[in-house]
């Protein structure tokens, strides 16, 4: 334990000091990534094609929880912090561009279709913000439904719609609004209520039809059809752990991941051990697969032949591979204590996975399910690649 | 389903060093203190906030915690929050072990490593 304290800090000096003007290049940055390194308040940035890092920056403030989307020519990245920061990234650079304290605590956010705006989902104050992607000034505030003297729902499950558009949901009222920014200083808001108990994440499938909302008050999900907005959200997965007792859940799952293949739509049950299956077209639940714990994000590879899970605290080691077609795990693996994230390349012949407790990024090579790369990283968490800045949702 | 649950719970045990069933809240040793405030900030923090500012659950700054009884603290670490995310830590986490921690966040000295 002592020694491995003594030669973290050494590994990462070895493996980081790059300078910013070397990643400045003339070059592309669709194999471009970075990484948060969420208990330092940093992030790297890293090559997918030669498997390294090409800069770390630090000063981003409290990155447990962040996220980020990217610009859509995939040059900058915007980093949202716990701490409602919001941070504008020069990735070809290797640079910060702008930092500003947008709220009190935030949980994620989302770019625009056109790419012009940027919103932030907050729980403090609770509500939705929304930025120009530019210069960071503030375009627009969506208060949340009031909820006592002061205080206003948190939102969660922020994404972009087609038609510039963001969708949300209310954790503590229960709701899913749809915001239409065409006139961005004025949006257009459209609520759906008693859409279920606590919603806690949301996802938009990759044509950006099917806004899916994950209950933490209930067994369910609740559907809203983009295409169809005049009729109510739907019930989905209604009462998945029916006959099972739910467990304690120790992290929440996440549904950014939209696990779609072979027609089928995989989505984390919440306090169980399993990951549920549904037809991808009538939402009806085909499935229940058994895994290794409770499934925080349950990702499917670019071609939709393999799904990757991983999981809550405390199977939070394991990481397991499940076959799309037949349901059934191909393997565990055990990448080590804290596998908290992983991201595909953008033809998923690769995935990197996060290791929290072991300082590092492990690099896996998606066919042969063995590690090729291991990358110093301190207290990882997210891993974003640019191949996001062409994805709705994502 | 339930010989899984009870490989995963035994597997568990070899893996997270034993917490404290009995003793004092000042016989916690210093390496097991460590880990507590690693939990603490690590996986209470996915809900909490890492500098327990708040996040989906409420903040567990001195500030807000102060007014409020550390019995009431202890219990829902323990034991958790029915009707809220938040989960009983019972299977982690002894009484004394959750009294001490407890006091810590009620004295904003949660987050402060202490060095042997």
């Amino acid at each position: 334990m002592n020694i491995r304290k003594l030669l973290l800090p050494l590994l990462l000096l070895l493996a980081l000091p790059i300078h910013a003007e070397e990643a400045c290049q003339p070059r592309g940055t669709g194999d471009l990534g970075i990484i948060i390194e969420r208990e330092t308040g940093s992030l790297q940035v890293v090559n997918t094609t030669q498997r390294k890092s090409l800069a770390r920056l630090e000063g981003l403030g409290d990155l447990s929880h962040a996220s980020a989307v990217f610009s859509r020519d995939a040059r900058h990245a915007y980093i949202f912090g716990r701490d409602g920061g919001l941070t504008k990234v020069d990735v070809l650079c290797g640079k910060l561009v702008k930092r500003i304290m947008q709220g009190g605590n935030s949980i994620g956010g989302a770019i625009s279709q056109d790419g012009s705006l940027i919103a932030v989902s907050n729980y403090e104050p609770g509500g939705v913000k929304i930025f120009s992607a530019e210069d960071l000034s503030l375009v627009a505030d969506i208060p949340a439904t009031p909820i006592a003297e002061g205080k206003n729902s948190k939102t969660v499950g922020l994404v972009d719609a087609p038609g510039q558009r963001f969708v949300f949901s209310l954790y503590d009222t229960g709701e899913i609004w749809l915001a239409d920014l065409r006139q961005p200083d004025k949006p257009a808001i459209q609520k759906f209520t008693d859409i279920g108990v606590q919603p806690y994440d949301a996802l938009i499938t990759p044509d950006g039809r099917y806004y899916i909302a994950g209950l933490f008050g209930e067994d369910g999900l609740a559907l809203l059809d983009l295409w169809h907005t005049d009729n109510k959200p739907q019930r989905i997965l209604d009462h998945y752990g029916k006959g099972e007792e739910a467990l304690p859940v120790y992290k929440m799952p996440h549904l950014e991941g939209w696990a779609v293949a072979g027609g089928r739509a995989f989505l984390p049950a919440v306090g169980h051990h399993e990951v549920l299956v549904a037809d991808a077209r009538d939402w009806q639940q085909q499935a229940k697969i058994k895994v290794h714990g409770q499934p925080v994000f349950v990702m499917a590879r670019p071609d939709g032949r393999q799904l990757w899970v991983n999981f809550a605290f405390p199977d939070n080691d394991a990481i397991q591979v499940i076959d799309a077609e037949t349901l059934q795990i191909i393997k565990t693996l055990k990448p080590g204590k804290g596998a908290l994230h992983m991201e595909f390349t953008p033809r998923g012949e690769h995935v990197w996975v996060s290791v929290r407790d072991e300082d590092k990024v492990l690099v896996y090579d998606t066919e042969t399910l063995e590690p090729l790369t291991e990358l110093p990283v301190k207290k990882p968490s997210g891993i974003f690649f640019t191949s996001r800045a062409h994805q709705t949702g994502l | 389903m339930k010989s899984l649950l009870t490989v995963t719970t035994v597997l568990l045990c070899m893996a997270l060093p034993a917490k404290a069933e009995t003793g004092a809240v000042a016989d916690i040793p210093l390496s097991r203190q460590a880990e507590i405030r690693y939990l603490l900030k690590q996986d209470c923090g996915s809900c909490h906030g890492m500098q327990l500012t708040g996040g989906l659950g409420p903040a567990l700054t001195a500030e807000r915690l102060k007014p409020l009884p550390e019995s009431l603290l202890t219990a829902t670490i323990l034991k958790g929050r029915a009707g809220t995310p938040m989960p009983p830590w019972e299977t982690f986490l002894s009484e004394v072990e959750a009294t001490w921690l407890a006091q810590q966040l009620r004295a904003g000295t949660a987050l402060q490593e202490e060095t042997p």
